[in-house]
Parts: C-alpha cells; sequence; structure tokens
C-alpha cells in the first residue's frame, strides 16, 4: 500500500497537508517556505481538497486567521519560516494559550540581520517558550510522517496544543529525496474527524475566548497549560507506535544510532543527524567509539529519555544550530540541566554550527569526534562552545 | 469579581481561560475604577440623550426617552458625558470620587 515517491521537505509536507485536508489553511509566502504553500494552494485551486485557503498579507494576519478558524471549531494548518515566523510571534503565543491544536510546519531559517534565507535554528529555538510543542524532522520522510502525526498529537483530548513541525531551510525543503507515502484514506483515518473543545459558532452554547484574564485567574491557566505540555509525552508516545503500525515507521522522542555501546554520544536535532551517521560510520572505521541521538521531540522536552540515553557514554557532544546570546547552545544548556537533574556526570561539551546555512560536512563532523576523541583521551574537556566550520 | 467568590483552582478552571456562559460582563463592576463621578442635575437637564449616545459603558439609563439616572456600577468617570452636554444646560458636573467617600 506504501508508495515510493521522490519528493524536496516542501513537496512532501505539501502532500501531506493534502492528505489530511485541513478547514482551513491560512499562510503568507516566505523562502524556503514559498514552494510548500505554493503546491497547496495548486492543490486548492485543482479541487483536490476542501480547504478554505486565506491568502493573508502577513505571518501575524496568518497566525490569526488560524486562530480564527480553530476557535470556531475547525481544523487550521499553515506554514511559515525564518522572519515570517517572527511577524507571527504574538499570536503563537496566543494560539498555544487559547490551547488550539493548529498545525505549522517551520521551515528553518536563519533570522535577520544581515538579511539571511538559508537554514539554521534560530526561529524556532526562539519560539521555545511559546507552548508549542516542536517536533524536529532529520529528512523529507520524517517531515511528511511529522504532520500527519501532529495532527493526532495536537487534538489529542489531555493535550489540546498547537504542533509546530521543524524541518531545515533549503537542506531539507528543497532537496528532492526518497520517501514512502501512504494512500489519502489511511492518513484520513488516521487523523479522523476533528472534534474541537469548544466552538465560539456553537450560539446554543455561548462562550468568549480570549477575554481579559487578571492577576486571579492567569496563573491557573498558565499551570494548566503547563499540565498539557506534560500530558503530551505520553501521547507523543502512542501516536508514535500507532503510526509504527500503520506505516512501519515507528516514532519516539529520539533516535538512537550506534549509542549503545558507544564512548562518545552526540546529541543534535534536524537534517545534520543524517551528516553526522555518516561521520560516526567513518569515525568508528578508524577506532573512535561514537553514536548519536537524534532529538525528534524538543518540546516538550524529554529530559528522562535523553539522560538514560547517555548513561554510558563517557563524553558527550551537543550540535546547536542556533546561540542564545550570552548563554551559548541552546540544546546544550537544556541538556547540561537534563544531567544534572538526573546526578549524570559525564561531561558534556558544546559546538555550533551552521548559522545562516553555513554548509556541516561530513568531514567538519568527523574532525569535531576526532576532537572530542582527543578529550576524553586526556580526560580534559573544553567549557567554551567549539565553532564548526568557522573562520577563526 | 465578587469577593465573596471562592476561587477556583487550577485543575477545575476551563482550558484557555474560556469564560463558559454569555452576559459575563455584567459581574465586573467597573465603576470602581472612577477618579471623578458625573453628577446630573434633574433640574438643568433637557432630555437630549447626548449623554446616553456618547456614553462608551451604556452607564446612563433612560425610560420613556427620558435621563432617568446613571449607573455607578459600571460608570468609569471617563467625563465623556459632561464634555457632550449642551453648555445652554450644562447638567452634568464632575466631582472627585473622594468627596463621596
Amino acid at each position: 500500500m506504501a508508495e515510493k515517491v521522490a519528493l524536496t521537505g516542501n513537496e512532501a509536507a505539501a502532500l501531506a497537508m493534502k492528505q489530511i485536508d485541513p478547514d482551513v489553511v491560512a499562510a503568507y509566502p516566505i523562502t524556503p517556505q514559498t514552494e510548500l504553500m505554493h503546491d497547496f494552494a495548486q492543490f486548492v485551486a485543482n479541487g483536490e481538497v476542501q480547504t478554505e485557503f486565506v491568502a493573508t498579507e502577513s505571518e501575524h494576519s496568518a497566525m490569526s486567521a488560524c486562530v480564527g478558524a480553530a476557535a470556531s471549531g475547525a481544523r487550521a494548518m499553515t506554514a511559515t519560516c525564518g522572519q515570517g515566523l517572527a511577524l507571527m510571534w504574538e499570536i503563537v503565543y496566543i494560539a498555544a494559550s487559547y490551547r488550539l491544536p493548529i498545525v505549522m510546519a517551520d521551515v528553518n531559517r536563519a533570522l535577520s540581520g544581515p538579511l539571511n534565507i538559508h537554514c539554521d535554528h534560530s526561529d524556532s529555538m526562539g519560539a521555545r517558550d511559546s507552548g508549542w510543542i516542536q517536533l524536529f524532522s532529520e529528512d523529507s520522510q520524517e517531515v511528511y510522517d511529522n504532520l500527519i502525526q501532529a495532527v493526532r498529537i495536537a487534538e489529542h483530548k489531555d493535550v489540546l496544543l498547537p504542533v509546530m513541525v521543524c524541518f531545515d531551510g533549503f537542506i531539507i525543503s528543497h532537496t528532492m529525496q526518497i520517501l514512502e507515502t501512504l494512500p489519502k484514506e489511511k492518513v484520513q483515518q488516521f487523523v479522523g474527524e476533528y472534534t474541537p473543545a469548544y466552538n465560539l459558532l456553537d450560539v446554543k452554547n455561548p462562550i468568549t475566548v480570549g477575554s481579559l484574564d487578571l492577576p486571579a485567574y492567569y496563573f491557573e491557566h498558565k499551570r494548566k497549560q503547563e499540565e498539557a505540555m506534560k500530558n503530551a509525552f505520553a501521547v507523543i508516545q502512542q501516536v508514535g507506535k500507532d503510526y509504527g503500525k500503520l506505516s512501519g515507521r515507528s516514532y519516539d522522542f529520539a533516535q538512537k544510532y550506534r549509542v549503545e555501546d558507544a564512548e562518545i554520544v552526540l546529541v543534535a536535532l534536524g537534517s545534520v543527524c543524517g551528516t553526522a551517521k555518516a561521520a560516526i560510520d567513518n569515525a568508528r572505521k578508524r577506532g573512535i567509539s561514537c553514536g548519536l541521538l537524534k532529538l525528534r521531540v524538543f518540546r516538550p522536552f524529554p529530559a528522562e529519555e535523553i539522560v538514560k540515553a547517555l548513561q554510558r557514554a563517557k563524553s558527550v557532544a551537543v550540535l546547536d544550530r542556533s546561540i542564545s546570546f550570552g548563554l551559548g547552545g541552546p540544546l546544550f544548556h537544556e541538556v547540561c540541566s537534563a544531567s544534572y537533574q538526573s546526578g549524570l556526570r559525564t561531561p558534556i561539551v558544546s559546538a555550533i554550527y551552521g548559522l545562516g546555512g553555513r554548509d556541516t560536512t561530513v568531514t567538519d563532523i568527523e574532525a569535531y569526534i576526532e576532537r572530542l576523541a582527543q578529550q576524553v583521551r586526556s580526560n580534559r574537556f573544553e567549557r567554551e562552545p567549539f565553532y564548526i566550520a568557522l573562520r577563526e | 469579581m465578587n469577593e465573596c467568590e471562592v476561587l477556583r483552582n487550577w485543575r477545575d478552571e476551563p482550558i484557555a481561560g474560556i469564560v463558559r456562559e454569555g452576559g459575563t460582563s455584567k459581574n465586573y463592576k467597573t465603576g470602581s475604577w472612577r477618579t471623578y463621578r458625573p453628577i446630573r442635575s434633574e433640574e438643568k437637564c433637557i432630555h437630549c440623550l447626548r449623554c446616553w449616545i456618547y456614553c462608551p459603558d451604556a452607564a446612563v439609563k433612560v425610560k420613556n426617552g427620558k435621563v432617568v439616572a446613571i449607573d455607578y456600577d459600571y460608570c468609569k468617570g471617563c467625563g465623556i458625558c459632561a464634555k457632550e452636554c449642551p453648555p445652554k444646560a450644562s447638567a452634568i458636573e464632575m466631582k472627585l470620587e473622594s468627596e463621596f467617600a
């Protein structure tokens, strides 16, 4: 029943959206997401989906339209990247606060300035506290799979939170890869009928959404929102298993690649994981024991699973494609914090790579693994982040 | 908010802080925000209803085409009624709320 096709990441996302056939899509074009919405708009024009497509005048309006649609009981989706996500910011938080299960593809792009349209994770990292669930994808296959699962995760009654499916701009969005797709009716069956938790258009049961929420209750509502994030752990795992039954590809919080016996474990998000796997294979041939923990779920942050996967390592290196200025790599700091809380005292070092689309090659990662091996041998670990492929 | 109301804990709160019934803004008495209180003179009032038209909080009460009262539960004391009252009538005067304490 599975079909093998060659698609770019953007095309894979558009296909997933076509098969989900959401009630409303509101979007604004921005490189490198443009092709995704271009493709989807074509499906709408061709009558291949039932979706109401709203071409808005900005991303702020795109997310606002999604919020309005979702609060009115519609299944709503959108896609953006970089500056688009930045412009959307205010409403990104509102979507999560109103507990609206909107699904959004975020084609990771660097944030200005100076102007750059290429990949890094600054955009989605900035939204990490917004209350959205964040899934990262290594390739077109995962883009497709994550988007379909995102609908089920977002709409689960214990969750009701928006989900951002992140994938690397150009590297994934514009690269053609072979992936397996499902027939539309299987996807429709998997995502199911959408039953909204509340509906503004239900005139028999009038409600107010977005009222003034002063100190007497705002705190309680935020606590409830945090509980939904905690509930998402179990739901993400269950949906990952169910999707495995449907497609043969199961998903969890993270994927372990040659981690079991590894002395050095890399932790990373997104497309660099493919590069790292090749580098690890090469390094192992030269006798360096290394592996990769590919993180798929960044929010909620699966601290327990990460620490469990790192138990046997002698050293851990966390690769960040963004900088939290004045702190360092955000993923690095979250892994450190998870380790500290659980009592794990394995040395953890930080590497920052690929900002603004700087190419990160297999050779770059291999050289970095060599650098880590030296640190393990000398038992002296660097405290400052190492900048991969940066001119020093 | 009614001061006697027992506040619900976060588990019992509806998600997203939605309000599950209509017309609840009536329960929120914004009159406590007032610094100046409009005092309407029954003698001077010509019942032109300009205050009723302009009041942003619908706090001017009208019955059978005549102004009967200002609802101090909701009047925020913005003074628009006094400003809009025709000079020939000047029926509304704004007085410091503290004078009524």
